[in-house]
């Protein structure tokens, strides 16, 4: 693990840095703090943080540079020639990483000598022989460009991480010298380090935002490319749902009007579930239960929130689906044909979003001034009056803006479906049949043993996008209103 | 019948409306107010003063028991209103508050138009026949907050655009349309300017006319303006009761003297 | 203004309080039906908490308890090499369990008829896991040695009430004559229950062998990702905190990054896996499902709720106490480091707790790196193994085993939620300890 050698060894550095650094300063001030700018530990941290920061932004831009030039180094090596009508330059490519693992690997288990490894007339028959016999995975017979490629690959592999272990570590000792040097009594050590913690602290914080462009280009790039290979209109306005499971055929069906159907009716169940259950519970809680029984209560209920939805999916597979069936199934009602469908993973997932209703409205509710309760029990009406003519009218936008994130949730959620509503896509009134929805199809897309360039697997990324997107709104629109609605009362 | 003339002696021209014997009030195990004796005339403007803290708003809220919404609090001894006692087990809170209303420190009118703030009342407890009927509730209600001829054209707009004045006495009318006997007001005018304060006290002094009115009130100077019979509380005692002029100008009790005095409160 | 003809508006007298009238009556009849109204929700809402526990844990514990038939056995030197000699080694060694079994038998005076196919039936190939008991542990031949060999999943499940015989149909899994041995054996003390320390220790198996599926490596793998997420969302949760809180200027960026936080704990958590699966592993090339990953993923995931319930503790620490270490001279670093951190920990713990947890539980965006269950075949070999390693984690594993249909596989699911709710039960009392013991009010 060299990069974790590299590591440990800039660490030292920085260490050394530290205690020269602190001391360096000291005797500057002839051994007196009182004559320092900042507290001696300052000095030794000036120097530890000069010899560390630029030495570890070195190794992550190395890190993240040099694979992307050697691949097009290597892969300008290839000549059209070399690869076949039936490939494609970017598989090739991933052969050649194949094929250079597979050496590195050879070589680390002593099977090939390093030498024959990088020898130009090394046999390609024998090489990919011996491969096979050291248990690296060689799809087929290895070509001689493709070998040439991967003997290249991995030297500029191994130079590069010479040339990076290097500069790095010649890095971190200037850094820290150039820092030991400054470290005289009337340097502003404090103002340094403290300005160094205030970028971390920063930079931390700002990793909300690149989470948010990392999502935003992981789903662009992915599923520009698949409409590259599967036209849009067809994904946005398709009424069929049904990948072809042979790969690159292009017998693949891809339209995401029966997914959205089937997301939009268990999230409608759900909710038809939960905001009823959630906002009377909320409504008992807040203006109605003693403080014992909302001590008890409020965190029984909160606990149906904390449990982890892949034990709602299997309670909707192995619990409330053959209950259901049981009553409307062949033998009762005949409306089900099998466990799994809207209605079971709807009702399960309804009860998953109680809670959160639940205590968003309870928030809400409270958030209402006891003055306007107040003033209506002081015209004489009773409690129920008070709550539907004054209250509610009053957290309205606040319990909308709660129903619009619960949507979100159940529009986002996962596990329920892929376990209680079915696997297929179908365009259905009757909630007792079994219906997917997009989350359910990422899933499915994702995990099996599709290829990542074709249309199957990439259209998971147009169904991201289309989640994300409606989330998105979704929980921006709730989140404006939640915050108007608090600004009124504040 | 609205004289001001300092009498030395109580006399029974007015109907008794409230008529309070030996009152203690416990929040949990603090008692806030400590043998209360009182009784409250008809058509009479009466206001409690007292230091903050004195317990007369808690004893105000007695008398409609808005105390009921706290959950700690607990009332002993008889509150008769026209002679039945309100903590009576037969007694419906909600029937109580119809017939005494109550007017609040901060205005505070619903998030509804100004028409709905004022039928608010009347629909709950059923007041009008019809549409008609409502409307002349309405109009008369807002008439004798004295806030007609301000909002007339724009029933339709929310009560919470109004000013703070008007918001207040837009309470007044919503509080007199539900058709009370008795009016309570806990410090009606302290969250106003005093241009509002001066209206507003001008129409508590035309309220009397038809309705009890009970105000606690911080300002001695308002207790002496708008009020016929004036009560002083201290730590949850009631010091002393009586015509308001008798108490400003010949306070028998010394702490009472105090207080207007302004050595305490 | 006020004028007689003011009929509304005046007070209506002669109403008496002690006469509740009708309309007071039926408003409330319709107060107490609200009321039940908000009972009922509440009720539902428990009610179906209570179903909720009763399933997991009516369903979940066959899975702690395994059926397995107990054989006192003597393995001589010979009969070792005779066996390994042999071109069917293992079927020799059944034939030498059969033996000892029938030999067992007799001595308890017990007369069972029985015959190779139906042992097969009842166990599987015994053979094989006793000639790999000898292999491993040649000191034991010649002496004698305790066998207890796990009967097939559908014999355990007769004796766990799944498979009834009534249902049974003859099959070359099992046949209502064998229950009847099954039974014998029962009665003799030869099979017996006992607790499945392979369900907790052990790691997944084949889709056709339930029996031995264990949750243990992916514990490990869930422990792992626990690590990661731990050692990154709690530092850089707290630092963006610190910043958000103490030291951020009002201005747009503040506003982008707030924006940020909270869509991003609303975002769905599939969309998460999408993200660790774009990135970290076809962009960074980082091996697929590793726990790293995974650690990685969840991390993004959690932060946001963590950087939530942060902000709320810091927030808490009442500003005299800044205002106190600005006055002694301090920087405005050294007031958040020196003062206010120390006392908003607690409850940044409590918060960091309670995030880990749901990260924990979480499933949707581990599928999509990689991490399912048949990935956690067995045990890392070492600790920084543990992050690379392929492995699966807790939820996943379930997954795993629920999507299987198999109902003894079914029984692993309920098992493992058993597994995965403790886990949470326990970090949750933790969190509610550290906040009873160090909560502090200002």
């Amino acid at each position: 693990m060299p990069i974790f050698w590299i590591l440990l060894i800039v660490l030292a550095i920085a260490a050394i840095g530290y205690v020269a650094g602190r001391a360096r300063a000291l005797a500057s001030a002839g051994g007196d703090i009182r004559a320092l700018h900042s507290l001696p530990s300052y000095y030794g941290w000036n120097a530890a943080i000069k010899a560390m920061v630029p030495a570890f932004l070195l190794i992550i831009v190395w890190l993240i540079v040099q694979p992307i030039y050697v691949s097009s180094v290597v892969s300008g090596m290839l000549s059209d020639g070399a690869i076949p009508n039936s490939s494609s330059r970017g598989l090739v490519m991933a052969e050649v990483r194949r094929v250079a693992e597979g050496l590195d690997n050879a070589v680390a288990a002593g099977v090939i000598g390093e030498d024959a490894a990088r020898s130009a007339r090394a046999d390609v028959i024998d090489i990919t022989q011996r491969l096979k016999d050291a248990g690296q995975i060689v799809t087929s017979q290895i070509t001689q460009p493709v070998l040439r490629a991967a003997q290249h690959f991995r030297i500029m592999h191994s130079t590069g991480n010479m040339m990076m272990t290097v500069a790095a570590l010649a890095l971190a000792v200037l850094g820290a010298l150039w820092a030991i040097r400054e470290n005289r009594a009337e340097f502003r050590a404090r103002n340094i380090v403290e300005t160094s913690v205030r970028i971390l602290l920063i930079s931390a914080a700002s990793i909300a935002i690149l989470t948010t462009i990392g999502i935003v280009l992981s789903l662009v790039f992915n599923t520009l490319e698949f409409f590259r290979l599967y036209p849009a209109s067809d994904f946005f306005f398709g009424l069929t749902w049904s990948p072809s499971f042979s790969g690159r055929g292009g017998s693949s069906q891809l339209g995401v009007l029966p997914l959205l159907w089937g997301t939009f009716y268990i999230s409608v169940v759900a909710l038809a579930v939960a905001v009823p259950i959630g906002l009377f519970s909320a409504i008992y809680l807040s203006e109605y239960a003693s403080p014992r029984v909302r001590a008890i209560a409020k965190p029984m209920l909160e606990v149906l929130a904390g449990i982890p939805t892949i034990v709602y999916g299997l309670f909707a597979l192995l619990t409330v689906g053959p209950l259901l069936l049981s009553v409307f199934g062949a033998d009762g009602l005949g409306w089900m044909k099998a466990g799994t469908a809207v209605m079971t993973a709807g009702l399960v997932m309804g009860v998953m979003l109680i809670p959160f209703v639940s205590s968003l409205s309870d928030d809400i509710i409270n958030a209402v001034p006891q003055s306007m309760r107040d003033g209506s029990y002081g015209l004489g009406a009773t409690k129920s009056e008070t709550i539907r003519q004054v209250v509610l009218p009053a957290a309205l936008p606040g319990i909308v803006g709660a129903i619009l994130l619960a949507a979100s949730r159940a529009i986002g959620e996962t596990m329920i479906v892929v376990l209680g509503a079915g696997a297929a896509a179908r365009l259905s009134l009757n909630p007792f049949e079994a219906m997917t929805t997009v989350t359910a199809k990422i899933v499915s897309q994702l995990t099996g043993d599709a290829d990542f360039a074709s249309p199957e697997a990439l259209v998971a990324f147009a169904l991201g996008m289309t989640l994300f997107v409606l989330t998105l709104g979704l929980n921006i629109l709730a989140l404006y209103i939640v915050r108007k609605y608090r600004e009124q009362y504040e | 019948m609205n004289d001001m003339r300092p009498m030395e002696r109580k006399v029974d021209t007015k109907e008794i409306k409230f008529d309070c014997r030996n009152v203690q009030v416990y929040y949990g195990d603090t008692q806030a107010i400590k043998n209360v004796d009182v009784k409250l005339e008809d058509r009479t403007v009466t206001a409690f003063i007292g230091p903050s803290g004195c317990g007369k708003s808690t004893f105000l809220r007695c008398l409609n028991r808005m105390n009921d919404t706290i959950d700690i609090c607990r009332v002993e001894g008889n509150l008769l209103l026209d002679g039945e006692d309100i903590y009576d087990r037969r007694v419906d809170p909600v029937q109580l508050r119809a017939k005494v209303g109550m007017v609040f420190q901060k205005p505070n009118p619903f998030p509804k138009s100004i028409y709905d703030n004022i039928a608010y009342g009347p629909r709950i407890h059923g007041l009008a026949r019809n549409k008609a009927d409502l409307d002349d509730i309405v109009e008369k209600s807002l008439r004798r907050g004295a806030i007609w001829d301000e909002v007339k054209d724009r029933l339709d707009s929310p009560g919470t655009g109004l000013s703070g004045g008007q918001q207040q006495r837009l309470c007044i009318a919503r509080a007199v349309a539900t058709e009370p006997e008795v009016l309570l007001m806990d410090e009606p005018c302290s969250a106003l300017d005093p241009i509002a304060t001066a209206q507003v006290e001008e129409l508590i002094d035309e309220l009397r006319e038809n309705f009890s009115v009970v105000i606690v009130t911080h300002s001695m100077q308002q207790a002496a303006r708008v009020s016929q019979k004036t009560a002083f509380f201290h730590l949850g005692s009631l010091v002393e009761f009586g015509e308001t002029g008798a108490i400003f100008t010949n306070p028998k009790d010394p702490r009472t003297e105090s207080y207007i005095t302004g050595r305490i409160g | 203004m006020t004028d007689a003809s003011l009929h509304g508006a005046a007070p209506r007298k002669g109403r008496s309080i002690h006469q509740i009238d009708a309309r007071t009556r039926r408003r409330n009849a319709t107060e107490a039906r609200f009321k039940a109204c908000g009972i009922a929700a509440i009720a539902i809402g428990l009610f179906f908490l209570v179903v909720l526990a009763v399933a997991i844990i009516r369903n979940g514990t066959p899975a702690f308890t395994r059926t397995v038939v107990e054989v006192n056995f003597t393995l001589t030197q010979a009969q070792f090499d005779e066996a390994e000699s042999q071109l069917f080694k293992t079927k020799a060694y059944s034939g030498f369990f059969n033996s000892a079994l029938a030999d067992q038998l007799t001595q308890q005076g017990i007369e069972v008829a029985f015959d190779e196919a139906s042992i097969e039936r009842l166990m599987g190939k015994v053979g094989n896991a006793i000639r790999e008991h000898y292999t491993a542990h040649p000191g034991d031949l010649d002496a004698p040695v305790t066998f207890n060999l796990p009967t097939s999943s559908r014999v355990d499940g007769y004796f766990n009430g799944r498979v009834k015989r009534e249902t049974l149909q003859d099959s070359r899994f099992l046949e209502a004559t064998d229950l009847d041995l099954a039974d014998q054996l029962k009665a003799a003390g030869i099979i017996k229950s006992e607790f499945n320390w392979p369900f907790i220790t052990g790691a997944d198996s084949g889709v056709d062998n339930p029996g031995g599926a264990g949750i243990g490596a992916s514990v490990v793998g869930s422990f792992f990702m626990m690590l990661v997420v731990l050692g990154l969302s709690l530092p850089i949760g707290v630092a963006a905190s610190i910043y958000l809180e103490e030291f951020a200027p009002q201005n747009w960026i503040t506003d982008l990054i707030e924006v940020n936080i909270s869509n991003l704990a609303a975002v769905p958590s599939i969309v998460f896996g999408i993200l660790g699966l774009a990135v970290f592993i076809q962009f960074m090339h980082l091996p697929q499902s590793a726990p790293l990953v995974g650690g990685l993923v969840l991390t993004l995931m959690t932060l946001p709720t963590i950087i939530i319930s942060t902000r709320a503790s810091l927030k808490s620490v009442p500003p005299s106490i800044r205002d106190a270490a600005l006055g002694v001279g301090a920087s405005k670093m050294q007031a958040v480091f020196h003062h206010v951190l120390p006392l908003a920990m607690p409850g940044i713990l409590t918060g960091t707790i309670i995030g880990l947890a749901q990260a924990l539980g979480e499933t949707a965006p581990l599928l999509l790196i990689g991490m399912v269950g048949f990935v956690a075949r067995g045990y890392p070999d070492g600790f920084l193994d543990g992050f690379v390693e392929p492995n699966s984690a807790m939820p996943a594993q379930i997954y795993t085993w629920a999507a299987r249909a198999d109902q003894a596989f079914y029984d692993k699911a309920w098992g493992g939620i058993i597994i995965l709710l403790i886990f949470l039960l326990t970090m949750n009392i933790i969190a509610i300890i550290l906040r009873r013991r160090f909560e502090r009010r200002w």
